[in-house]
């Protein structure tokens, strides 16, 4: 490790931390209805829109309402962009004349970026149109996004009223968030990037002669647009494969930073939003605290082992003083490496600039960890703080009654209805990995396509699963997953990963609506300060351990063990 | 044992307007081989059974194997899969006897598992024990007795269980009251050792809200009552009471029922990892044993919190019933811990009621001496604690003792008693004539001017919150008495501790906002309400309820009823009417309405219990993991071995050793589920900063440390 790598991870989290407040405030007055300053353009758009659609934006819904109205524009945009995958062949904007995707791999690619996964079994290259990718996936980048934030806005909503029947309305929650707030920065940053040399047209690819004499193929397209939703939206699904590993879609130093920017800034915002609107900030700062803790504990370990040598390389009289450097752009070096790996699975991104699978094992084991730990730093958009929240809400029920009280969070008393739904949202998750790991891991479908034997191999199936059902989209690749086993499993896993929880999520956002909040008093449990931030650590930290400990045991840690004796897989 | 010492003694007092005597009858001191045994049985009842008795023990081992049923398992899913997973244990440790394979290890862990079921058993069994034991003492005590009921005039001879609500029966003396009901006529005194634990008799009259209810089994031992029956058999307060001791109708309280459907989710969790374990364990190269699969569940599941889960809400409830106070639901007691506001009525409650001689001050130029004499002259005739504290205030300001002593009328002198119609009472003797009254009516009763001081006087007494009596010799005004209603002692206190848990203490009273706020300051409440009627008490609930508060009420009035039964935890009096204590959903026994302090530092303390435990026992699987996780796979990566940190002797011994320790925690922990987590009156912040270092951080180091003492002994015994 050195101090310029620190200094360059420092850098990153204070200019994180510069943008929670105002990002996050503004957020809160999008989401009220409040007035902004993009209020007097963007206002009559938005009204013409609602005008057009038939929403009336005062009317809001009961929880049921929203989750049927968020299920079926899923849906509606799950089938859409199967079939659009299956007939982009006879559709325009196709320079390089790209036929139909087939249909295991239509349904995965549907189900990745509905779900805001965007992991990607094909090679966006050499499989879709410039249509399937403009109006396809980076539509779904945008509204995948913009769901996320209006579930965390429900839930938010849920909590900051008092014997309320309704949560907000799904419509309006998705039009303000795609209209003030994902497109106009896309928008800016998408310049920025071209700026820096992001590649933005439709024009055909380029077959170019190389000095040695040989033919290539250099692949482009509107690279830009796509490239900064996929950040910003944590999606992550790569224009090219190689995602943003390629000098396409990540060229130098500054775009790194701001990808990586881009990637955390709404999720850490939306902490904020959250104070804001439930009219105490304190208790946000609260949950970023808690975010920052694992996030930078991670970043330390992430760092610190791939600042290692690789035990594989070390006899072979190769000078590793910088540390691990397979499978990574030396543009970047070892620590924005690390410190991307980390920041793409905290959150849901999956967006990657350099192969996870060529980690050294206790580097490898931060990213799947992240991704175990539930995505709850920072997280997905929307999908993070929503998480974060239901631990709060655990950590209350676990922890609470310790203060003589039946547990309450922000007033809100935490009953057997929120707990049904809390333990399904948390069950959910770690089920759907170790079911399909565990089918994975004893069947030729599983084991077939794996690169590496060993636990090695088993980290590739249980990463590939915990990224699937924690829609992080990220890969260890080393597995050849676009195989119909693979593509229809990871597909599912990725719909029950996020339905599955949003659909608890909003039933505890309707329940806790209905409520009358308790007034704080000396009686009450602090969900602010030092110790509280140690119990919610301690929570997520304690329920991914038990759940995935003996899975871990068996892949990284054991792989690190081994590695130091010498054997590789 | 520092959380025994810590536990607050139940009170003992009999409250004071009980206790004061009127109308000149004294309670007879009574005894009888029934009165005896009725207090004694009260009186085992708040001092709570010895629990560690053989007895006691004995029956609940039997009842640990009788609750091994399934369809009782069921209700508890922890323990349910526990004992699915021993089934499955012990049917494996066989078919490998059969096949001839070395099968201590597995019996040893069969053993322990259904060890870890019956202890399990065994803590709610004890937690019941003591409440079967004390309602088959009550049941003893309810006999048929025969009861006279009278019809069209007539009286006629009944067994008890035959008489219904509404029913009208004569008890004379010494007879046992038939059933619960209301006193219609009559004056006496009864026994109410049965059910208060005190055997003082109390006094009994019809036409009051606190005297007038008298309950089946106790005994009058005077004079005779003219009662009205308001329970049918089966319904009465006995019954009621042995029901709710027994905790045969035990339901779960909301917070248990969101606790069980936590636990039932980790209990699904921890299923999966155990169960998705194998193919891992198949694709690393060898399977694991079915053995240390269930071993490694049954560790992992929050055994700890679900076996004791149910013994710490009935011992919960057996806390409250010692301190004399029937809770109608274990919902109640929780309640009560989540309480932040506490109504308290101010006369009875923070005062006695009793407005006592604070103060002698002579007025129109008379004399100290000459002031005592004239206000201890005015007040031989009075029996009132107002006219006794007069003549105690005298007594002690010098005045010269008067011929017939302290306490009684002079003879040759004449008591004037109070009347309505001039609002003054005194004595008359040899042409001098002693009066005492309100100001106004002294004044109207003058010959004179009224002193010009008297104004002054009376505006300062009214302002402190004080009553002025004005008195009188022979038609001259000579000294303003100031009454005070006095503010029970250490009250202060408990109102400083009820602050310091986050619960808001309104004290309520009809008197004007001076006096109120007088009485508020000298109690240390935190807020009232002056000028109240009766009816405003559930006007005030709703709006505290509105804003979000819990509150908790003590009352005894027919016109406390509905608010009792408004607030989210009322507390009736016993002795209060009947229509009061069908509101409330608790019954203080010794009439104390300052108890329901205490109520909810048994609430608090029972949630606290269910938290600690619940935390400790998720807390503790850490360690368990790096037991039993290298154990399992030494076959196929050794390497795992690194994870062995507490250097346990072999995988077996490992194995065995975590599941040795997660069954004796429950046993361990047996004593503390039933008397409950230290608890001391704190801000909530301190309260988890406290637990969670003890609890928390406590339960991830305790089972590195037991579960390596166990493997010691295990090894060294050479068990595996």
């Amino acid at each position: 490790m050195t101090v310029s790598g620190w200094a360059q991870i420092a850098i990153l989290f204070l200019l994180v931390l510069a943008l929670v407040k105002p990002l996050g405030l503004y957020m809160a007055k999008v989401f009220s209805g409040e007035r902004t300053w993009l209020w007097p353009v963007l206002r009559p758009v938005e009204r013409v829109i609602y005008r057009v659609s038939g929403v009336d934006e005062r009317r809001e819904q009961s929880w049921l309402t929203y989750a049927v109205s968020l299920l079926a524009f899923s849906l509606v945009g799950l089938v859409f962009l199967y079939l659009l995958q299956r007939v982009q062949g006879s559709l325009p904007f196709n320079p390089e004349g790209m036929g139909a995707v087939k249909p295991d791999s239509a349904f995965n690619t549907a189900a990745s970026f509905t779900t805001n996964t965007n992991w990607q079994g094909y090679a966006g290259e050499s499989t879709m149109s410039y249509l399937t990718q403009m109006a396809g996936l980076a539509y779904h980048n945008f509204v995948s996004a913009a769901s996320g934030i209006a579930v965390a806005l429900a839930l938010i909503r849920g909590i900051a009223r008092r014997r309320a029947d309704t949560v907000g309305n799904f419509w309006v929650d998705m039009v303000r968030a795609n209209l003030y707030v994902l497109l106009p920065i896309s928008i800016v940053l998408a310049l920025v990037l071209v700026w820096q040399g992001v590649p933005q047209n439709l024009n055909h690819y380029v077959h170019a002669t190389t000095l040695e004499g040989m033919a290539q193929t250099i692949a482009q397209g509107p690279v830009a647009s796509q490239e900064i939703i996929k950040e910003l939206g944590t999606n992550g699904g790569g224009f090219f494969n190689a995602n943003s590993a390629h000098p396409y879609e990540n060229p130098n130093a500054i775009t790194n930073f701001i990808e990586m920017i881009a990637i955390l800034a709404i999720p850490a915002a939306l902490t904020y939003t959250f104070g804001r609107m439930v009219g105490n900030t304190r208790q946000g700062w609260t949950l970023f605290a808690a975010m920052s803790v694992i996030f930078l504990t991670g970043i330390a370990i992430a760092y610190g082992a791939e600042a290692q040598a690789n035990p594989a390389l070390r006899n072979l009289g190769i000078d590793q003083a910088v540390g691990n450097l397979e499978g990574k752009e030396i543009r970047f070096g070892v620590p924005l490496s690390a410190l991307w790996a980390v920041i793409t699975t905290v959150t849901s991104c999956g967006a990657v600039n350099s192969m996870h699978d060529s980690f050294n094992a206790l580097g490898g084991l931060v990213p799947l960890a992240n991704i175990q730990l539930g995505e709850v730093v920072f997280g997905g958009v929307g999908t993070g703080l929503t998480g974060m929240l239901f631990f709060a809400l655990l950590a209350v029920f676990l922890a609470g009654l310790m203060v003589g009280r039946t547990p309450e969070y922000l007033g809100k008393k935490v009953q057997a209805y929120e707990v049904k739904m809390v333990a399904l949202a948390i069950l959910i998750f770690p089920a759907t990995v170790l079911a399909f790991t565990a089918v994975a891991a004893v069947t030729d479908w599983g084991t077939e396509t794996l690169n590496n034997a060993g636990p090695h191999g088993f980290s590739e199936m249980l990463y590939a699963f915990s990224s699937g059902s924690g829609n992080n989209g990220s890969a260890f690749a080393g597995l050849g997953a676009n195989t119909g086993f693979y593509n229809s499993a990871l597909g599912f896993a990725m719909l029950i990963g996020r339905f599955f929880i949003i659909i608890p999520t909003l039933a505890v956002a309707g329940s806790l609506a209905r409520k009358q909040p308790v007034p704080p008093s000396l009686g009450t449990f602090p969900t602010t300060g030092a110790l509280w931030v140690g119990l919610l650590v301690g929570a997520v930290l304690i329920v991914g351990l038990l759940t995935f400990f003996p899975a871990l045991a068996l892949g990284p840690i054991v792989e690190h063990l081994l590695a130091n004796k010498g054997v590789t897989f | 044992m520092r959380e025994q010492d810590e536990q607050p003694r139940p009170p003992r007092t009999v409250p004071q307007r009980d206790a004061a005597p009127t109308r000149g009858l004294e309670p007879p001191l009574v005894r009888t081989p029934e009165t005896d045994a009725m207090t004694s049985v009260a009186a085992s009842r708040r001092a709570g059974t010895q629990v560690w008795t053989w007895p006691l023990v004995r029956s609940a081992i039997v009842h640990s194997f009788r609750k091994l049923d399934p369809r009782w398992m069921v209700r508890n899913p922890v323990m349910f899969v526990v004992e699915g997973g021993s089934v499955l244990v012990t049917f494996w440790a066989f078919r490998d006897l059969f096949q001839g394979k070395d099968v201590g290890f597995a019996f040893q862990i069969a053993v322990w598992l259904w060890f870890t079921v019956l202890f399990a058993n065994f803590a709610e069994a004890m937690a019941e024990a003591r409440g079967k034991a004390q309602a088959d003492t009550l049941r003893a005590t309810k006999k048929d007795t025969p009861a006279r009921r009278l019809r069209n005039g007539s009286e006629e001879m009944v067994p008890s269980s035959q008489l219904r609500r509404g029913d009208i029966a004569l008890v004379r003396e010494g007879e046992i009251v038939p059933g619960d009901g209301e006193v219609i006529e009559g004056i006496a005194y009864v026994n109410e050792a049965a059910i208060t634990g005190e055997s003082a008799p109390v006094l009994k009259e019809p036409g009051t809200d606190i005297r007038s209810g008298v309950t089946g089994g106790t005994q009058v031992v005077s004079d005779w009552l003219k009662i009205r029956i308001t329970a049918d058999p089966g319904e009465t307060f006995l019954d009621r009471m042995i029901t709710l001791v027994e905790g045969a109708q035990r339901q779960k309280t909301p917070n248990e029922v969101a606790l069980t459907i936590l636990l039932a989710g980790l209990s699904i969790i921890f299923l999966l990892v155990v169960v998705s374990l194998q193919p891992f364990a198949i694709y690393a190269g060898e399977a694991v044993s079915t053995i240390v699969l269930v071993a490694l569940l049954v560790c992992l599941l929050p055994t700890t919190i679900g076996a004791l889960l149910s013994a710490i809400g009935i011992a919960g409830m057996d806390r409250v019933t010692r301190f004399n106070v029937l809770a109608m639901s274990g919902r109640a007691v929780e309640t009560s811990g989540d309480v932040d506001v506490l109504l308290l009525d101010k006369t009875g409650t923070i005062t006695y009621g009793n407005r006592l001689a604070a103060e002698i001050i002579p007025v129109g130029g008379a004399t100290q001496e000459e002031a005592a004499h004239a206000a201890l002259w005015a007040s031989l005739g009075d029996d009132t604690p107002e006219g006794k504290s007069i003549v105690a205030l005298a007594r002690q300001a010098g005045a010269a003792p008067p011929p017939g002593g302290w306490d009684a009328v002079p003879a040759g002198a004449e008591a004037i008693p109070f009347s309505a119609e001039t609002r003054m009472s005194g004595v008359r003797r040899n042409g001098s004539t002693w009066m005492k009254g309100a100001v106004d009516a002294i004044t109207a009763s003058l010959d004179g001017e009224t002193p010009p001081d008297v104004q002054d006087q009376t505006d300062r007494i009214s302002r402190e919150g004080g009553t002025p009596l004005a008195v009188s010799e022979n038609g001259r005004m000579v000294a303003v008495v100031y009454l005070k209603d006095t503010v029970k002692p250490g009250l202060h206190a408990r109102f400083d501790e009820l602050r310091r848990m986050g619960i808001r203490t309104i004290m309520i009273t009809g008197d004007n906002p001076l006096t109120a706020a007088t009485i508020a300051e000298d109690a240390g409440v935190d807020d009232f309400v002056a000028e109240a009627k009766p009816e405003d008490k559930i006007r005030i609930i709703r709006e505290l309820q509105a804003e979000g508060h819990l509150v908790a009420m003590s009352g005894d009035g027919t016109n406390d009823a509905p608010a009792l039964a408004q607030a989210d935890v009322g507390l009736a009096m016993n002795s209060g009417t009947a229509a009061a204590k069908e509101a409330a959903n608790m019954v203080d026994l010794d009439s104390n309405p300052t108890k329901i302090i205490e109520v909810v530092r048994i609430g608090k303390q029972l949630l606290i219990t269910r938290g600690a435990i619940t935390t400790f026992s998720i807390a503790n699987d850490v360690a368990k993991y790096f037991a039993i996780i290298p154990a399992a796979f030494v076959a196929t990566y050794p390497e795992l071995g690194k994870l062995n940190i507490m250097h346990l002797a072999t995988p077996q011994s490992a194995i065995l050793s975590a599941v040795i320790f997660n069954a004796l925690i429950i046993i361990a922990l047996i004593p503390l589920a039933l008397r409950g987590v230290a608890y001391r009156a704190a801000p909530a912040a301190e309260l988890l900063a406290r637990n969670l270092l003890v609890y928390g951080i406590g339960g991830v180091i305790v089972p590195f440390i037991g579960i390596k003492a166990i493997d010691l002994i295990v090894s060294s015994l050479g068990l595996a």
